[in-house]
């Protein structure tokens, strides 16, 4: 168990190391998240005071922090469904992976989140810096604080892991850029990128609710903008375990049928 | 002694779209053999013979369209993570390590995965960079790396774990002279030291030649021979080649026994002669030379292994 945590550890040391080597890339991240970020709030605030200040419960405050924590967490949420796996697959270099003594999708998901615990220092801080400069509001218990952190790295964890499965589709597709598109385009809309999910249609809230998205990153949003209170902090929470067992495990099947179709291209 | 790869009737096919027809190809066509602990087996064959899909399936990577194979006593699909601790493969044009992070950062990565104890991986590093000569670029990204480096970085990787079977696909591709003598020099020492098992798989016949004392042949995915390269020569019927400097222009050679006159060079002055190696010996047919004419000097050439492998080949068809 020590050497298995130690192994993990490594290779979550060695995404996060990963990602340190593109400083340029994560200026360029930021600027953008930034850009966006202020776009949001002309928006969201605009539309929040129509509607006479409060809108499915969200004030100018917490809208606010919905902006700032959704931009933090941009850089650091899989929301655009590449993944090194779906290249791996393609150009054959996942053979490496299958003569390592590890578990393919353990590994791959570790190395994958520790690039975006990484992506949080230049990219997730600033925006938090500028939300807290602009305004937005705190939740009422200190103990969202705490859930809501966890609650962030679940939302990381959970992408990483559904970004997974477009990758190894791949064993069956030569091609999986449509699948990854697709994934990007709903995604981001699910989620809660563009604007907080409680604001749509409600059968569009059931569509949301039945997909893993929102789990990365609306529900650690609506802990720490206290839009939740702890009861529905915890709830949250169980449900983003639920999300991450389901896709996790899913995963985990992907990988050992894909492994008895793999043909790895290449001599 | 006791197997390290024991394969019985080991077959894959692949179903290739030819347009829009579908194809079968054996890659890998009813393979039976055994290599035993410290053998240095050369793995040799054309372009698309079979060797990479071999070694994907021995190395559980590529589930076979039938037969079985056990690699180091395991069942490589089955036991792949144990058996991942015995085995270390270098695949020639991929790469094991971590592209965008320092060579040494790759050795602590991988040290960690095999579980290395902090004692064995500085003990093991150490060796390596020495033996391998890495010290240079240890603290390099291996995107920057030559390809010299990158495979001698990849050489290592492969064997920090000290594996018990070393399976290396063209390990020398695109590698100079001096790149490939010294990492020929490596794998010898690292054998010697450590008792390891080597099959290798390669189209350069000087690696086979330093390094193995064991061939296999494949053809179309058949074994087509296996033994060792002097038996591989005999079997194609190859010709040594024996070739003299006089001290007058002479007259042909001819006549010799068991010796064929090839050229004549300068009026005869340089001769070559060539004489197959199971019927006469270089002495007899030298003797036979230097009875007929003054001898300088003299060079006895050993059959090419690419021609006695096209030779074989073409025997087949
Ligand atoms: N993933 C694949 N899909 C379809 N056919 C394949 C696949 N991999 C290999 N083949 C075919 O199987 C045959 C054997 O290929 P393999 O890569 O084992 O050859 P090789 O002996 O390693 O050749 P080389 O010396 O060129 O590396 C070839 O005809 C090749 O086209
Ligand atoms: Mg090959």
């Amino acid at each position: 168990m020590r050497t298995t945590v130690r192994v993990y550890w490594r290779l979550l040391r060695a995404g996060f190391q990963r990602q340190s080597a593109y400083r340029l890339a994560a200026l360029g991240g930021l600027v953008a998240n930034t850009t966006f970020g202020l776009l949001k709030v002309a928006v969201l605030f605009a539309t929040v005071r129509a509607a006479g200040g409060s809108l499915a419960g969200y004030d100018v405050g917490r809208m606010g922090t919905y902006v700032w924590i959704s931009q933090a967490m941009l850089g650091s949420v899989n929301l655009h469904g590449r993944t090194d796996i779906a290249e791996r697959i393609k150009d054959g270099r996942v053979a490496v992976d299958f003569l390592r003594p590890l578990d393919v999708q353990a590994a791959e998901i570790t190395t994958e989140v520790g690039r975006s615990l990484f992506a949080l220092i230049p990219r997730g801080l600033p925006m938090i810096a500028i939300g807290a400069v602009v305004g937005m509001a705190a939740p009422e218990s200190a103990a969202a604080y705490p859930l809501g952190v966890l609650s962030v790295l679940l939302g990381i964890v959970i992408s990483s892991a559904t970004a997974y499965l477009v990758g190894v589709a791949g064993f069956w597709l030569v091609e999986t850029r449509g699948l990854q598109v697709c994934y990007m385009v709903v995604s981001g809309f699910l989620a809660g990128l563009f604007v907080p999910i409680q604001l749509f249609p409600r059968w569009l809230l059931l569509v949301a609710h039945a997909s893993p998205f929102p789990s990365m990153m609306m529900y650690p949003i609506e802990i720490l903008s206290g839009r939740v209170g702890l009861a529905g902090a915890l709830a949250l929470l169980g449900a983003q375990l639920a999300w991450l067992a389901g896709v996790g495990g899913l995963g985990q099947a992907l990988t050992r049928a894909g492994r008895r179709h793999l043909e790895v291209q290449g001599g | 002694m006791s197997a390290i790869v024991e394969a019985e009737g080991l077959t894959r096919q692949f179903t290739v779209r030819d347009g829009a027809r579908r194809r079968r190809v054996l890659a890998v066509d009813d393979l039976t053999t055994r290599i035993s602990a410290g053998e240095a087996v050369g793995y040799i064959g054309a372009n698309g013979a079979g060797k990479s899909t071999t070694i994907k399936m021995l190395t559980g990577i590529l589930v076979p369209t039938s037969g079985t194979v056990t690699t180091c006593g395991l069942r490589p699909v089955k036991d792949r993570r144990r058996l991942a601790r015995e085995v270390g493969v270098v695949f020639g044009q991929r790469s094991q390590l971590w592209w965008d992070l320092p060579v040494r950062e790759s050795f602590r990565i991988l040290a960690a995965i095999h579980t290395l104890s902090a004692a064995a991986e500085r003990a093991r590093t150490e060796e390596l960079v020495e033996r391998l000569e890495l010290a240079g670029f240890l603290a390099v990204p291996v995107r920057q790396l030559s390809l010299g480096q990158r495979m001698r970085a990849e050489v290592a990787a492969a064997l920090l774990h000290s594996p018990r079977l070393v399976i290396l696909d063209e390990p020398t591709i695109g590698l100079d002279v001096l790149s490939k003598q010294r990492l020929r020099e490596f794998l010898v020492a690292e054998r010697r030291a450590h008792g390891t098992t080597l099959l290798l798989t390669t189209h350069d016949m000087g690696d086979v030649e330093r390094l193995c004392d064991r061939v296999l042949l494949i053809d179309h995915g058949r074994l087509v021979y296996d033994g060792d390269l002097a038996g591989l020569s005999r079997t194609a019927g190859a010709e040594r080649v024996l070739t003299v400097d006089l001290t007058a222009p002479s007259a042909d050679l001819t006549g010799i026994p068991a010796a064929r006159h090839l050229s004549s060079e300068a009026n005869g002055l340089r001769q070559r002669l060539a004489f197959d190696a199971e019927s006469t010996t270089a002495a007899r047919v030298f003797a036979a030379v230097a009875e007929r004419a003054e001898v300088v000097d003299f060079t006895v050439e050993e059959p090419d292994i690419e021609d006695v492998v096209r030779r074989i080949y073409a025997a087949r068809r």
